[in-house]
């Protein structure tokens, strides 16, 4: 099984195509500006690399979000496009998880997190055992003082990866030694990760109704649903 | 047999369309899905929204178009996309899922500009004749464009603050209408009469430029200062005398622009040429003018793919192509040429 992972949930831009539990190629980088001008032209070179056309892919996998709104915009476009257009499967995986894969020990508690500015954060909490990563606490946008007030209930070590910069002093208040920071390389996800990983996920049943996880509404939504709450969630977009 | 197919993509700002076009004119599917029902929520277009649901949407509306078509992959010739003016973040979704599907079935990539798309609307119903003069006005933009040959695209005139389409929608909203204006304001401009005598700006200028703050201005301080009076205006007044104004400004210019620059066709495109009073004025004024007025079909004034696979498959003739690294560019503009 031909498969081609994508994640470019954030800043960094992590690609890969795989065989099974083979690497193929891959390519991480954090250096260009922006993944609308660089995405396709790596998917194309890597594919090409691998000896591969695009119609010998059997499977997409990609980092649904949440992170960046371009960056998962992004990956979840061409990732949805790409196996409508080719008719394969499209499996999405949630990009805190995709990030998680890089601790591969047991010893942890796994807390993945991007930075959502202003002290709030997309995080959750995952745990390997028996090689699967369990979802302790499920992905949120949360304000990171909520967040450690449940994380005090643990008493194992966490180890905090991925935009930890501006959060490290605020958790080292709160859980002292039990917190560990990751070393940098841990902190960019590896798309070759995440397609060994998906080998065992259900692909999606519908992938023309796939929208990245944002798990945030825009401003506009919020204050107008603040507005009406009884409003549900109608679908605004008409067919004319 | 090789057909000439098209299959094009635009979501430059609040409609996810992809159509299927063959020979550059006949439309063999045209699917629009409008966001007007979720952005009057918020009064206008709000961009992040207007991205989130041009991904949900994106590829039931590619594989109806290529279904209603009858088409499939094989048969297309190329694929074409809107990758500027516009939203940036509404752009690279169509920008990016037309990449891929060309990349996923080895299809030439043309990037189109949303402008000469406008334009082209206007080709699917007969074949634009050169030289040409086209008037673009919508939400977004208003501008002459010159057009000595075919894929020649030239500004000779444009607005230098408010787009026509969004003056309307700013009086709209004092009048109580909400977003997009323009339709009800033209109908209530039928029922009244001029009588506000509102601001021509630059009518009387040496150039072919144009400019709605004025005239948006002088209507909202018209109507605020009748509500600090207690006084109450009629609305289809107002909306005649608005309406007149506009129509007044790009008719003048545009007869001057056609007088300075002889050619065969005007053609008259974007949202804000579903005008009626517009339509009815230029009809009038090109009458006894050896230029030919070419109105933009009704439905294919405001954003669609069928004008951007139109114009899509002039630039392929013309070998106008990209690749994987196409970028949106919000702020794509044609040349710009200074003529008097
Ligand atoms: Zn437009």
């Amino acid at each position: 099984m031909k498969t081609l992972a994508i994640d470019t949930s954030n800043q960094p831009l992590s690609i890969a195509v795989l065989d099974g539990n083979e690497l193929l190629t891959e390519l991480t980088m954090t250096t260009h500006k922006k993944h609308a001008e660089f995405i396709n032209g790596v998917i194309a070179d890597l594919v090409k690399k691998a000896n591969l056309q695009p119609s010998d892919l059997d499977r997409i996998v990609v980092a649904e979000g949440p992170g960046s709104y371009t960056g998962i915009r992004m990956a979840v476009t061409v990732a949805k496009t790409l196996s409508m257009t080719l008719n394969i499967e499209l499996v999405m995986v949630s990009s805190l998880l995709s990030l998680s894969l890089n601790v591969d020990s047991d010893k942890y508690l796994i807390n993945p997190i991007f930075d959502g500015r202003n002290n709030n954060m997309f995080t959750g909490l995952y745990q390997r055992q028996q090689g699967k990563l369990i979802n302790v606490i499920e992905d949120q946008h949360t304000n990171v003082d909520d967040w450690l007030k449940k994380l005090k209930n643990f008493d194992q070590p966490i180890i905090i990866l991925g935009q930890t910069e501006s959060f490290i002093d605020t958790y080292k208040k709160t859980l002292n030694n039990q917190v560990v920071v990751a070393n940098s390389l841990t902190n960019i996800p590896r798309a070759a990760k995440m397609g060994i990983y998906s080998n065992n996920l259900e692909p999606v049943n519908d992938i023309n109704s796939v929208v990245p996880k944002y798990l945030r509404l825009t401003k506009a939504e919020a204050d107008w649903q603040k507005l009406h709450p009884k409003e549900g969630d109608e679908n605004y977009v008409e067919k004319i | 047999m090789n057909r000439n197919l098209i299959l094009s993509f635009e979501t430059s700002c609040d409609e996810t369309s992809i159509a299927v076009i063959e020979d550059g004119h006949t439309i063999l599917s045209n699917i629009v899905a409008t966001q007007i029902r979720s952005h009057q929520r918020f009064g206008g277009v709000v961009p992040e929204v207007a991205s989130r649901h041009h991904i949900q949407q994106i590829t039931s509306c590619i594989e109806e178009a290529l279904n209603e078509a009858k088409v499939g992959y094989d048969d297309l010739s190329a694929v074409a996309v809107t990758y500027g003016p516009g939203l940036v973040g509404a752009l690279l979704i169509g920008v990016t899922a037309a990449k891929t599907v060309a990349w996923a079935h080895n299809l030439p990539l043309v990037p189109v500009n949303h402008i000469a798309g406008h334009i082209y609307a206007a080709n699917l119903e007969k074949t634009i004749e050169f030289p040409a003069m086209a008037l673009v006005v919508s939400g977004g933009h208003t501008e002459l464009v010159y057009m000595p040959a075919e894929n020649q695209f030239e500004i000779i005139g444009e607005t230098r603050d408010d787009a026509a389409g969004e003056a309307y929608d700013k009086i709209g909203r004092v009048l109580g209408i909400n977003y997009p204006a323009g339709k009800q304001v033209d109908e209530m401009a039928h029922l009244g009469h001029d009588t506000f005598n509102f601001p021509r700006a630059m009518d009387k200028e040496d150039n072919f430029d144009f400019s709605f703050s004025g005239l948006k201005s002088a209507f909202i301080n018209t109507v605020h200062h009748a509500d600090q009076i207690g006084e109450s205006l009629d609305k289809n007044d107002l909306a005649t005398s608005f309406q007149q104004a506009v129509v007044d400004v790009l008719a003048d210019k545009t007869i001057r622009a056609i007088n300075s620059f002889p050619v065969k066709q005007l053609i008259v495109a974007g949202g804000v040429a579903a005008n009626h009073g517009l339509r009815e004025r230029l009809t009038q004024e090109l009458k006894n003018m050896p230029t030919e007025l070419r109105l933009a079909p009704l439905p294919l004034c405001g954003d669609n793919a069928a004008m951007i696979g139109s114009a899509g498959e002039m630039l392929f003739r013309h070998h106008v192509l990209s690749d994987e690294g196409l970028n949106a560019e919000p702020g794509l503009e044609f040349d710009y040429i200074e003529k008097s």
